[in-house]
């Protein structure tokens, strides 16, 4: 499992790149992901283009994200998610909470 | 932590096993010198025999000895030593790379060549020291995590048996009721309860929460008090839904939610009301061998805050011995040695297998098993399944009332107003049946009262006091029209109220009773005609009264038309309560 992240030019959008599993031992990485990144941004974008399998302590962590990015007023996308991935997420039927594109 | 000051000072007890007496002497001196206790043997025997007697922390042994030569008494230490690293430094002139070896391979640790050298002796008896002192503290660590696992285990065990006691006591052992799950599954997060309602009928519930053992635990009872409280006092799967997830969001911390699904299986009407947020698809299993999905259709309980949270349950018709199969999501994520898991398509192969509806549980249990033999993760597994089954089965099945102490009150009556704005916000349906579940007998019909009064509340608030013309739902844009501007007014609601009085007197022989309900609205009122003809309505609404008038022996209306009256007569004993009830308002369908 590893996580990067890459700022817009424009400093505005924040995406984070989850490699691997997505579980509970990403927790720390994914939470200074976004905590320590710069007060400028407005818009997350989750890439799950290399997320293997996500569990539902990451489901959790997307929440705790969500929050941070403001709740309900928070702009969240998730995006590139792989068949397994999609099919936890609609489980959970997140896409009522976030921007889910394929 | 010793530091490592007085770790690389203090004197320790060494033992010299050395024939030749000047070599004896000489080590000796050194050893003193450098502040150590030191214990002489002359040969390997007297060398094993000091080891026991002394218990030196570390041995200089000459490789050849009369009697017992170094290596056998090195072997001999190192056993007598067990668990305990005590040093072994062999003293030797020998130089051959197999000797050396061999000297290793009985469990020495190094060499000393002679002539003796005192700075190389001090390294290495520091060096060997250092070693000791790293093993005793791994070892401590060791058996202190030991020791922390033994008493974690004992205090889940504890809980746990708590837990059962709080979970357990429902209908989990029903005739029409089968269960996978392991007794700790609760550590995984997994909850399963069932209780029979007290107007027949069962509820059923699987729950799996983020993450594991006790933050996953933790939640649980509560959910388990909520389900088991609010079931056994009628309330109707909705109402407990959404209370659990207002209970969840409130303690929960965000991110820990529980994925669930529940089931109120009616088994009277011969239906399964079905709500699914966040657990893998169930399935209705039918006698044809096809299957309904029951897919998940909300976010798990514990996300959204009581305003966003939808408690709309799915309904399906069940014939007797059909099957309605939940399970949790270790069932798909359970793996083999190959580390596959188990996945949707293996459920979806089972289930096609053939057999009656019944032979499922039994052939998916047994295919996750043999799947992930070996692996020790069938402790994440929860299964539940359930018949539909005749509804004579539950009578062996005492519905949890509360021990009918006969002391309650037989002979009462109250009067309950809501006005203005509290109109909008306070449902009092809960309050008015948990006064008359205190009426001992009356739970056994808290399904029936429940349906009454909320019909009757809604009636008089919708029609009466927000002056919703009910033809409005007579289509099927004009229904949820109908809805949405039931909310508008709601929230524009200034005046108005809505009284409610409940009279309950007993039957002479006290088996039973009669209650009155009585629901009066600050609206105009509405005529006899418009009564009777939404009772015979064959559209979208007035399905309300129609149903209140099948419940109850009597209804009337009365004052100008702003007031309904009905009696619900009951018999201790169910069963015989709604005889001479002639209007059959569905009939028209």
């Amino acid at each position: 499992m590893s996580i990067t992240t890459e700022q817009s030019d424009d400093g505005s959008t924040l995406t984070i790149h989850i490699q691997g599993r997505f579980d509970f031992s990403s927790h720390q990485a994914f939470r200074h992901s976004y905590e320590g990144a710069d007060s400028s941004i407005t818009r997350y974008v989750i890439d799950m283009s290399e997320t293997t399998y996500l569990d539902s302590s990451a489901l959790g962590m997307l929440l705790l994200l969500r929050d941070y990015a403001g709740g309900e007023k928070s702009d969240v996308r998730i995006v590139n998610c792989n068949g397994d991935v999609r099919r936890i997420l609609t489980i959970s039927n997140f896409e009522q909470l976030f921007q889910i594109d394929d | 932590m010793t530091t490592d000051a007085a770790f690389g000072n203090g004197p320790l007890r060494i033992l010299i096993a050395e024939d030749n007496h000047s070599d004896r002497m000489i080590l000796h001196a050194i050893l003193t010198r450098q502040g150590h206790e030191v214990v002489m043997a002359t040969d390997g025997m007297e060398a094993v025999e000091a080891f026991h007697r002394e218990a030196p922390q570390m041995v200089l042994l000459d490789a050849m000895m009369p009697r017992m030569d170094g290596l056998e008494a090195a072997r001999e230490i190192k056993a007598a030593a067990g668990e305990q690293l005590v040093p072994i430094i062999f003293l030797t002139s020998l130089s051959d790379p197999e000797s050396l070896a061999s000297c290793l391979e009985v469990g020495g640790d190094d060499f000393l060549s002679k002539p003796y050298n005192r700075v190389i002796l001090r390294a290495k008896i520091n060096a060997f020291r250092r070693m000791r002192e790293l093993h005793q503290s791994l070892q401590n660590e060791r058996d202190r995590t030991h020791q922390r696992n033994e008493q974690m285990l004992h205090e889940q065990e504890m809980a746990r048996r708590v837990f059962d006691n709080i979970a357990h006591r429902g209908c989990l052992g029903a005739e029409n009721i089968r269960y996978e799950a392991s007794p700790m599954s609760i550590f995984n997060g997994d909850v399963l309860f069932a209780s029979p309602k007290p107007s027949g009928g069962v509820h059923l519930f699987v729950g799996d929460f983020t993450g594991h053992g006790l933050p996953a635990a933790i939640g649980a009872v509560p959910l388990a008090e909520i389900f088991y409280g609010m079931t056994a006092k009628g309330f109707a799967i909705s109402d407990i839904l959404r209370e659990m997830n207002r209970k969840m969001q409130a303690i929960l911390p965000t991110g820990v939610f529980c994925c669930a699904a529940m089931v109120d299986l009616n088994l009277k009407s011969g239906h399964a009301e079905v709500w699914n947020g966040g657990l893998p698809s169930g399935y209705l299993l039918r006698h044809d061998g096809s299957r309904d999905e029951l897919r998940s259709r909300h976010l798990p309980l514990g996300i959204l805050p009581a305003d966003r949270f939808s408690a709309a349950c799915e309904r399906h018709a069940m014939e007797v011995g059909e099957h309605l199969l939940l399970c949790s999501d270790g069932v798909m994520e359970s793996v083999n040695r190959e580390g596959e898991m188990f996945g949707e398509d293996r459920i979806l192969e089972v289930l096609a297998g053939g057999g009656t509806p019944s032979d499922v549980f039994e052939r998916l249990r047994g295919a996750v098993r043999s799947f992930a033999e070996g692996v020790g993760s069938e402790d994440d597994i929860t299964i539940l399944d359930v018949a539909m089954a005749e509804e004579s089965l539950l009578e062996a099945v005492e519905p949890e009332v509360l021990p009918d102490t006969g002391a309650g009150p037989l002979d009462w009556e109250m009067t309950y107003e809501l006005r203005n704005e509290t109109l909008a916000r306070f449902n009092p349906v809960p309050l008015l049946l948990h006064i008359c579940m205190d009426v001992p007998g009356l739970r056994l019909f808290s399904g029936e009262l429940y349906t009454i009064i909320t019909e009757l509340f809604n009636n008089a608030l919708e029609h009466g006091v927000l002056r919703l013309p009910s033809s409005l739902k007579d289509s099927p844009a004009g229904f949820s029209r109908y809805y949405s501007e039931r909310e508008r007014l709601l929230g524009e609601i200034r005046h108005g109220a809505v009284s409610i009085r409940l009279e309950h007197r007993p039957d002479p022989q006290r088996r039973g009773g009669r209650l009155l309900i009585r629901v009066e609205d600050s609206g105009d009122g509405f005529s006899g005609e418009a009564l009777s003809q939404s009772l015979a309505h064959n559209g979208l609404s007035g399905r309300g009264l129609a149903l209140v008038r099948q419940l109850c022996n009597n209804v009337r209306l009365c004052g100008k038309g702003n007031c309904i009256e009905a009696e619900f007569v009951w018999h201790a004993g169910r069963g015989e309560s709604r005889s001479g009830v002639s209007e059959e308002g569905n009939s028209h369908e």
